[in-house]
């Protein structure tokens, strides 16, 4: 019963951290524009948080650089159970254009369990909207 | 250390850092004493990575270097690269070019008026100026195909040209942003809980600002009158009337106030380009794949200042060596300096007031007077020396 509450709370209002892990800007700023008026995420109870102990979803945007691999873990680790990872963008995907540079890892996956990509370079706001959705409706689906 | 001083670390990660980069801030009670800065967070090695592209993929590649000012840098390396292969841009071309670059001149700035407000607490400017950005992300989509890295350029031009409707729908833009930019300007200047976070704050003197190399609307600010649109045109801007917004103040206000004004200089600038716009081919035709060796240089003015791109080829279809001086890395040093003596509480504003984009700056350097391998560092004397020459011999310009 108190599961199925909590469960309920999470797919209703997800609160998400934005992490950018080594990307060029493009993906922070759709994100950032999917969550104002025009788009407005918020009204699917999204809300954008600035730490990691309070966030249900981490939202990585970009290629994992060498120098951001270990952060990247310990945010993650920094967050509640179960946590959800969401990889916006080709480079969070797959490392995109900059795979094969020298500093760059690979996609978000190379260090973190990821359970949502939304692929784009960069990822329109209608992309976030839709795999934000997608993810949410997964959860709902697993709790019922 | 002196005495009496906490560091506080600030990053990778932190809610006011839109981008991983760290900072140790030194403070004495709520007064910051000093600020060291580490980047490299976002390094990724692009300058390599365009050493075995071609110079058509080095475009898809140099796109990416930062999201926000993505038509800057290839605008900055295409001129480059034309002027290796001393290519004529048809007019047509150059028009579209500076069409695209004062839109995201607009869209940048639009975002940096959003940021600022949202830093000091003024989410409702936030909201409006992010809503009013998407009426040019939107006529971007429509003239490029994309929102954010628009890919219309290519060597010898651009990639698609503009159509009658949709210079109707900017002349319509326009006209509404101008509006908006009024009212933006006013709460700029008027609205008193938003001047009494930003006035005096991050004081950056004219001295130090030229002292420390800032650049655009940062020097600007801070009554330094620099733009490489006037300074050392390029493209068709000889052929535009526009003014470089100054403003005397040296703190945050005045960054504002002179990228709200240089909103409205854009908005005037994109009617007289649709209005000079001649008809005619949008790129060169046949453009050779290898380009002959040599160097070359462009500067270009950013939405954050001047960016500059050093081409070396070596006649092959790839550049031997492709060098990004983005605007970020002049400013950085000087945005540190300036929150000294201001408090904690002012950090997140007088950072964010330089508009940092660590994206573009991030890299990695290792060399110092490495004589083995025959590499001489040259002071900052000689540099402006060899610089001042090089402007006397080749552009007729007397300092």
């Amino acid at each position: 019963m108190f599961k199925k509450l909590v469960t309920w709370a999470r797919v209703k209002s997800p609160w998400i951290l934005h992490f950018n892990s080594g990307a060029c800007n493009a993906c922070d700023i759709e994100i950032l524009a999917s969550l104002m008026p025009h788009y407005d995420l918020e009204r699917f109870g999204v809300m954008l948080k600035a730490s990691p102990r309070h966030a249900d979803v981490l939202v990585c945007s970009g290629s994992v650089t060498k120098q951001i691999a270990p952060r990247l873990k310990r945010i993650y680790e920094q967050m509640p159970d179960p946590k959800f990872v969401v990889a916006v963008g080709a480079c969070a995907c797959s490392g995109g254009a900059f795979r094969g540079c020298y500093n760059v890892l690979g996609g978000i996956d190379s260090v973190i369990p990821v359970s949502a990509y939304i692929p784009g370079c960069p990822v329109k706001p209608e992309a976030i909207i839709d795999g934000v959705a997608k993810l949410l409706a997964q959860l709902d689906k697993e709790s019922a | 250390m002196a005495e009496n001083t906490i560091k506080i670390p600030v990053g990778p990660q932190h809610p006011f850092l839109k981008e991983p980069c760290k900072f140790e801030f030194e403070i004495k009670g709520e007064e910051i004493c000093g600020a060291t800065i580490r980047m490299g967070y976002n390094h990724r090695g692009m300058e390599k990575a365009c050493e075995d592209r071609n110079y058509y993929q080095c475009l898809y590649l140099l796109e990416r270097i930062c999201g926000i000012c993505s038509h800057s840098h290839t605008t900055a390396f295409v001129q480059a690269v034309e002027n290796l292969l001393e290519l004529e841009v048809p007019k047509r071309g150059l028009y579209l070019r500076a069409l695209v670059c004062e839109l995201e001149r607009l869209h940048s700035h639009l975002l940096w008026l959003g940021v600022a407000a949202h830093e000091v607490g003024f989410d409702t400017l936030f909201m409006y100026t992010w809503r009013d950005r998407e009426l040019v992300m939107n006529i971007l989509e429509e003239i490029s195909g994309n929102r954010v890295n628009y890919a219309i350029n290519t060597v010898g031009g651009v990639r698609r040209d503009i159509t009658a409707d949709q210079r109707k729908k900017l002349l319509e833009i326009s006209t509404v942003l101008k509006e908006r930019l009024a009212y933006y300007a006013n709460i700029g200047t008027n609205e008193p809980s938003f001047i009494a976070r930003i006035q005096g704050v991050g004081k950056m003197s004219r001295e130090r600002a030229i002292e420390k190399c800032a650049v655009g609307p940062f020097a600007r600010a801070s009554n330094v009158d620099i733009d490489v649109r006037r300074d050392d045109p390029y493209g068709i801007y000889p052929e535009l009337e526009f003014k470089v917004i100054t403003s005397e103040s040296c703190d945050i206000l005045g960054r504002v106030v002179v990228r709200v004004l240089e909103m409205v200089e854009s908005c005037k600038m994109i009617e007289q380009i649709l209005q000079k716009m001649p008809e005619g081919e949008i790129a060169v035709q046949k453009v050779p794949r290898r380009v002959p060796a040599g160097t070359a240089v462009s500067r270009y003015e950013a939405p954050r200042g001047e960016d500059v791109h050093f081409v070396r080829s070596n006649g092959t279809d790839k550049p031997e060596r492709v060098k990004v001086r983005a605007p970020t890395l002049c400013n950085l040093e000087a945005a540190a300096e300036s929150v000294v003596g201001s408090y904690v509480a002012d950090i997140p504003i007088a950072i964010a007031s330089i508009d940092p984009c660590f994206s573009c700056t991030d890299r990695m350097t290792v060399l110092l007077n490495d004589n083995r391998r025959g590499v001489r560092v040259a002071t900052w004397e000689e540099l402006r020396r060899h610089g001042v020459d090089w402007y006397r011999q080749n552009k007729g310009i007397r300092f």
